[in-house]
């Protein structure tokens, strides 16, 4: 296993230049998915309208800098377009840094056509006391946690017929959970939005349970008010067909808890963009993820935890492995630290297994710090293989091959399972795994 | 009171350049209770003799047997012969990712008797040998050799030879790369494994340093995928002051005459 190990100081940021002809710092450009379409540049992001002032700019989002005078370079995380406009964003070449690994030519329309297909059903099965509504675009809520960072997003935006709220009131403690039963039934291109409102010193667990097929651009607000405690647990158990981009982006209130669980397993591509924003001190963000790639499948993640304010914490780990050919994954995660976020606790760590040839995992952890005064900030990612030897080496223990084979997969990914901390849907995932894992005996 | 039985051993590798065959007519019989030492110069193929007994599939066996107790070992697949009682001790034991040492030893162990072990006295045992070979107890918690120094690996391979009991243990230069301290705590833990009076043990090694802590009955020089030379505990003494230059090629020929002589 080769490691990255845990330092403390500005690493993986991306500079202007790269230093050698062909590398970013993030690592060598071997994508091929995306190479010999177009000419554009990608290191100028030039949108002519203002970036819109929306409820996200200001403290937790800094606007668009253009470079010259002062301002963060584009490459910075923080220097990063947001808008809900669609046309704020130029049509996708596949090379932009956010890009770069998506095969586009497999998003089926998601960044280039008009999302007018029907969206995934939403069923909504909730504990007493939680409040569900359908409601139209122009709801007050819609917007006040969330704000398009790419153009998939902001192309769901655009196109969202109607959107469900889900209100967890202020001081409600749930035993339960909320299910959102989100079932694809459609291959048109289509888009989804959802709002989740976790009123103060409330504590709840959601899950939003993807299934089905559908080509669905979905872009969900979490909103952690004061104090509140939320978990939400995003599990994409699509059919081999399904094709997901999620924007899933969480702003927390002063002392709110937020743990946020990704589990990747169904799909041909699956794009999840999670990030979650600090606007008051004292709050805590837990990000897991747990992601399985069979042959042909492309799951990618990109996360984003933006330490905007002082003394707050963050915990990111996701887990993956990939078996097969061409099984792809992807993990970026921009972990940002500015100059105000004094007293800021972070660690971001990425784990891969490769149990056979012919896949491949990108890792990139990347942690900007503009400021010394932190308590601790830490980045790791490390891949490695499950091979020849590892079996042999587990049989010569007397261990039969499809036990040590489960053994190494089921611990491996056990410990983002037991984050869920919800036994029925536990049960549920380490037998969806199991059974990915027994595809591949054939 | 078991037997392993190696008869006219030849075994092949694929390499770049073509089939090349390492082992060229090996025979050897263990006993319960006694302990050979193999010795030869680097690339003799007493590795490879390790390796061909536990089943890697990287060795063809072209001819001859193995056998254990009369049972076949060569048609037996590499869990079954850890089962039948085979354990190798290995010269690099590879790191398993996302498997703690707690549940591969647990689940080694219960496949290996068939049946889990009595969870409070199996980890008080696994305590207890951990501590007699000096490993933190807190490697009970990461994964399998992770980022195990190359002396704690070794270390490891004895606590699981202590652990499994096997019939016989085949031991790859368990003792390369240690230092002296460490020398003796894994030395230490083969014999006690060998007290227990229900083990043979082949110890395979380059120097002669580890047969001062352990000793053989038996002794086989191994040159060029042969035995060259076979005798006691006193061959090793001779080994340790004349080297192995005396079976260099040319004068091989000559030794091996004159222990076929000796030997009818």
């Amino acid at each position: 296993m080769t490691e990255i190990t845990t330092e403390k100081a500005r690493i993986g940021a991306p500079s202007a230049k790269p230093f050698i002809d062909g590398f970013t710092e993030e690592g060598e450009n071997l994508s091929p998915v995306n190479t010999g379409t177009n000419t554009s540049s990608t290191s100028e992001k030039t949108s002519e309208q203002a970036p819109s002032a929306g409820p996200l700019a200001g403290a937790s989002a800094k606007s668009h800098s253009h470079g010259g005078g002062v301002g963060i370079p584009d490459s910075s995380r923080a220097g990063r377009l947001t808008s809900y406009k669609l046309a704020d964003f130029k049509p996708l070449t596949g090379l932009e840094e956010d890009w770069r690994f998506t095969p586009l030519k497999r998003l089926r329309g998601l960044h280039n056509e008009v999302l007018s297909g029907s969206a995934p059903s939403v069923a909504v099965t909730a504990p007493e006391g939680v409040v569900v509504e359908t409601v139209g675009r122009d709801d007050v809520r819609i917007g006040s946690a969330a704000i398009p960072e790419d153009r998939v997003s902001a192309n769901a935006w655009e196109n969202f017929a109607e959107a469900t709220v889900i209100t967890v009131p202020a001081e409600l403690q749930l035993d339960g959970e909320v299910s959102v039963l989100l079932t694809g039934t459609s291959t048109e291109a289509s888009a989804q939005h959802i709002v989740i409102v976790a009123g103060r010193f409330s504590k709840s667990r959601i899950v939003l349970d993807h299934q089905g097929s559908a080509i669905v651009s979905e872009n969900v607000e979490i909103l952690v008010e004061d104090g509140a405690d939320l978990t939400v647990i995003s599990l994409q158990e699509w059919n081999d067909d399904a094709v997901h981009a999620s924007s899933q982006q969480a702003k927390l209130g002063r002392d709110a808890k937020f743990k946020h669980i990704v589990v990747s397993l169904g799909g041909d591509v699956v794009r999840m963009t999670p990030s979650t924003r600090f606007t008051g001190p004292g709050a805590e963000a837990e990000m897991f993820g747990l992601y399985f790639a069979d042959a042909g499948q492309h799951l990618e993640q990109r996360l984003f935890v933006d330490h905007a304010v002082a003394n707050c914490k963050s915990n990111v780990l996701y887990k993956g492995a990939l078996q097969g050919r061409n099984a792809h994954t992807v993990w970026v995660g921009d972990v940002l630290i500015r100059k105000e976020a004094e007293g800021t606790d972070t660690y971001e760590a990425n784990r891969n297994l490769v149990l056979t040839d012919g896949a491949r995992a990108d890792s990139v952890p990347n942690l900007e710090i503009e400021t010394g005064l932190i308590e601790g900030a830490g980045h790791a990612s490390a891949t490695g293989r499950f091979d020849d030897e590892h079996l042999f080496y587990l049989m010569a223990r007397g261990i039969p091959e499809d036990v040590a084979r489960r053994l190494v997969v089921r611990g491996f990914l056990n410990e983002i399972i037991q984050q869920i901390k919800v036994p029925a849907l536990e049960e549920r995932l380490t037998e969806a795994v199991e059974r990915e894992l027994a595809a591949s005996d054939n | 009171m078991s037997t392993l039985e190696i008869k006219d051993l030849h075994v092949s590798i694929e390499t770049e350049q073509g089939t090349k065959e390492i082992l060229k007519g090996v025979s050897l019989t263990i006993k319960t209770g006694e302990t050979h030492a193999i010795m030869g110069p680097n690339g003799s193929g007493k590795s490879t003799l390790a390796s061909t007994i536990a089943g890697h599939p990287r060795y063809n066996v072209t001819s001859g047997t193995i056998t254990l107790d009369g049972e076949d070992v060569l048609a037996m697949s590499v869990d079954q012969r850890a089962r039948a009682g085979v354990f190798l001790a290995m010269q690099y034991p590879v790191e398993v990712p996302g498997v703690t040492m707690t549940n591969f030893l647990r689940t080694a162990k219960t496949a290996i008797d068939g049946e889990a072990p009595a969870l409070r006295t199996w980890t008080k045992d696994v305590k207890a040998a951990m501590q007699q070979l000096r490993i933190d107890a807190d490697f009970a918690q990461r994964n399998v050799n992770e980022g195990f120094s190359g002396g704690e690996k070794k270390r490891v391979e004895i606590l699981q030879l202590e652990l499994f009991k096997p019939k016989f243990a085949v031991l790859d230069e368990t003792d390369s790369g240690l230092d002296v301290d460490a020398l003796k705590v894994v030395s230490e833990g083969v014999n006690r494994a060998h007290a227990t009076g229900n083990m043979g043990t082949l110890l395979i090694t380059h120097y002669t340093r580890i047969l001062r802590y352990i000793k053989p009955d038996f002794v086989h020089v191994f040159v060029d995928g042969q035995v060259v030379e076979e005798g006691g505990p006193e061959l090793a003494d001779r080994l340790e002051e004349e080297g192995y230059d005396r079976y260099a090629t040319g004068a091989g020929a000559a030794t091996i005459a004159a222990a076929a002589a000796a030997q009818a």
